[in-house]
């Protein structure tokens, strides 16, 4: 009872905070910026696109609608939506710390495990509505602006052409696992909260942490090959697999089994650190 | 005697290299406003925090309502209201928000009604829908202990309630603490560096120095076993100062040009000295006693009185 108390709690905080709402207003703008780009000189970007596969395929119909534009911009799942979500994760324990009020929480009959776990918990629904609005604004305002149409994506293995009434499945199990990697994110950086009194701090580690990340991900040196597989950062972009065909399962089910251990296991830290913190603030 | 409700035992903590409190052992009692006296540093915010589990204590026992806080954490602060060194709120969010919130996680049921009915007892009414950012430190302090009485305490803590306050700011929360004692029949824990504020509402007291507890009891016999000074003012100073060096056994520490003789006396003493001086034809004008705690908190603050109890 005292759970679901607290958790309503840390969702009014949440509510209330202005900076709650940079990240609604950053990816409405984003995305908004984008989609007015492609609808004034998207068939520029269509033809520079395809220009490699001219002599070969001929293309038919319209290849610049919704689908397409929704796909383009969750590629930016990987890059901006982390730090708008940690901006306000990465906040939850440490800015109570900073301000004091933590102290005064923390002398309330609620055990500090379900004080947290409500935090966890509110951090994950903010996460979910950051998601949910990315999700209206790349595929309801794309779908809506450029309509609907088979979704043509050129990849590093080729082109992959997903018939228009294939696709919708695929975007939402996309954006579950997206929602994976980013409660990833957003735990890592509660997580770190728990570490600090400063708020700014678990903000900056998060993204250095997942620039650090990415980077190692991405350098063709054989000695990160036995790491790679483990980084939550290789599997943020996991979603992807939904839009091959056929569809790669395997690296689906491994992407969720990584995240998800990373997830309990930034839990579980939080919760000893936690549990253990002199809180002297 | 009433029912022991604090039950402090050899407590210790340690901050890296820092001993913060040794062996600190004090209890408090139902319907007690206990003072818990000690200078900056002395260990009184480490013993609080250690008593509301915001801190693990290193070693000792912290028993409250006669159960362990260890085991019974959420039992025990149930029926506690506190304040830890000034109440810190949500700035962004208003005063009854702001209430709302840590009533919603005191253990307790409290209203919307309750919440007015707190914050029009602390003097705030008007200001319910105000965000607590332009609030005064003074108005924080009262909605503080609004939030301290929500849930309808047993046990009130407040560490340094005064601090940052002007007198007046001093006074009215001095007086809202008087009210809940009197009219709500609280136990009050209130810690302090400033003795007078003790030495006026509390009617036990512990001082703390250096992280160890030095003295504790009831405030009046504390103060009673101390000397006072005693200023006398007479017609003839230096007539007095020589009848009082020859027949009486005290120490004389100040006269000055306005006929003002100060001695160091105890409280049964003053009406001898002042029949001794009428007998003499020494005309007493006025006669003002002054306690010594201030003199005897100094003491133990420079380890005079400590190595004694030690």
């Amino acid at each position: 009872m005292m759970f679901w108390k607290s958790t309503y709690n840390e969702f009014i905080k949440i509510v209330a905070k202005p900076r709650s709402y940079i990240g609604l207003a950053v990816i409405t703008a984003l995305v908004g910026v984008f989609l007015f780009a492609m609808k004034v000189d998207g068939n520029k970007y269509i033809s520079i696109m395809t220009a490699s596969f001219e002599q070969s395929i001929a293309f038919q119909g319209n290849l610049l609608n919704g689908n397409m534009m929704a796909y383009l911009v969750l590629q930016m799942l990987i890059v901006h939506i982390p730090l708008l979500v940690a901006l306000v994760t990465g906040d939850l324990v440490s800015g109570e710390a900073a301000m004091g009020t933590l102290r005064m929480l923390a002398t309330k009959p609620i055990s500090r495990t379900n004080l947290l776990m409500s935090k966890f918990l509110a951090g994950n629904i903010y996460t979910l509505i950051i998601l949910i609005w990315f999700c209206v604004m790349a595929l309801g305002f794309g779908l809506l602006l450029f309509g609907t149409g088979d979704l043509v994506i050129f990849n590093s293995e080729g082109l992959v052409i997903l018939p228009g009434s294939d696709v919708l499945w695929r975007f939402f199990s996309g954006f579950i696992i997206a929602y994976l990697a980013l409660v990833t994110v957003a735990n890592l950086s509660i997580t770190l909260s728990c570490f600090t009194d400063n708020s700014i701090g678990p903000i900056v580690i998060t993204m250095a942490i997942i620039i650090f990340f990415t980077i190692i991900g991405n350098l063709d040196v054989p000695v990160f090959d036995s790491v790679k597989p483990f980084l939550f950062t290789t599997h943020m972009v996991a979603w992807r697999s939904f839009f091959d065909e056929p569809v790669r399962t395997k690296e689906i089910m491994n992407a969720v089994l990584v995240l998800s251990v990373h997830i309990l296991t930034l839990i579980g830290i939080a919760l000893y650190k936690f549990n253990r913190k002199d809180i002297l603030s | 005697m009433s029912e022991k409700i604090v039950e402090v035992k050899h407590l210790s903590k340690q901050f890296g290299k820092i001993r913060a409190i040794e062996d600190v052992s004090f209890d408090v009692f139902r319907g007690d406003i206990f003072g818990f006296l000690g200078p900056n540093g002395a260990g009184k915010s480490t013993t609080i925090r250690a008593m509301l589990s915001l801190i693990a204590p290193d070693s000792g026992q912290i028993n409250l309502f006669g159960r362990e806080l260890s085991k019974n954490r959420n039992y025990i602060l149930s029926r506690i209201g506190c304040i830890i060194e000034k109440p810190d709120f949500y700035q962004y969010l208003s005063a009854e928000k702001n209430l709302e919130i840590f009533a919603r996680v005191s253990g307790a049921s409290v209203t919307l009604s309750k919440i007015h009915e707190m914050i029009e007892f602390v003097g705030l009414k008007g200001r319910e829908k105000d965000k607590v950012g332009h609030f005064s430190h003074g108005m924080k302090q009262r909605l503080g202990i609004a939030q301290t009485i929500l849930h309808n305490p047993e046990l009130i803590i407040l560490d340094e309630p005064n601090t940052g306050l002007d007198p007046q700011g001093s006074i009215d929360i001095r007086n809202l603490i008087l009210k809940l004692k009197n009219e709500q029949n609280k136990t009050i824990m209130l810690s302090s560096h400033i003795l007078s504020e003790i030495e006026i509402i509390a009617s036990r007291m512990l001082i703390i120095v250096n992280g160890k507890s030095v003295v504790q009891g009831e405030v009046s016999a504390l103060l009673n076993k101390q000397e006072l000074i005693v200023t006398f003012e007479v017609d003839q100073l230096g007539k007095s100062l020589k009848i009082i060096g020859e027949k009486f056994e005290a120490s004389i520490i100040g006269n000055n040009a306005h006929n003002l003789m100060q001695l160091r006396i105890n409280h049964r003493d003053i009406p001898i000295v002042n029949q001794l001086l009428t007998e003499s034809g020494v005309q007493v004008f006025g006669i003002e006693a002054k306690r010594k705690l201030e003199d005897y908190f100094l003491k133990l603050v420079n380890n005079d009185v400590l190595e004694k109890h030690l």
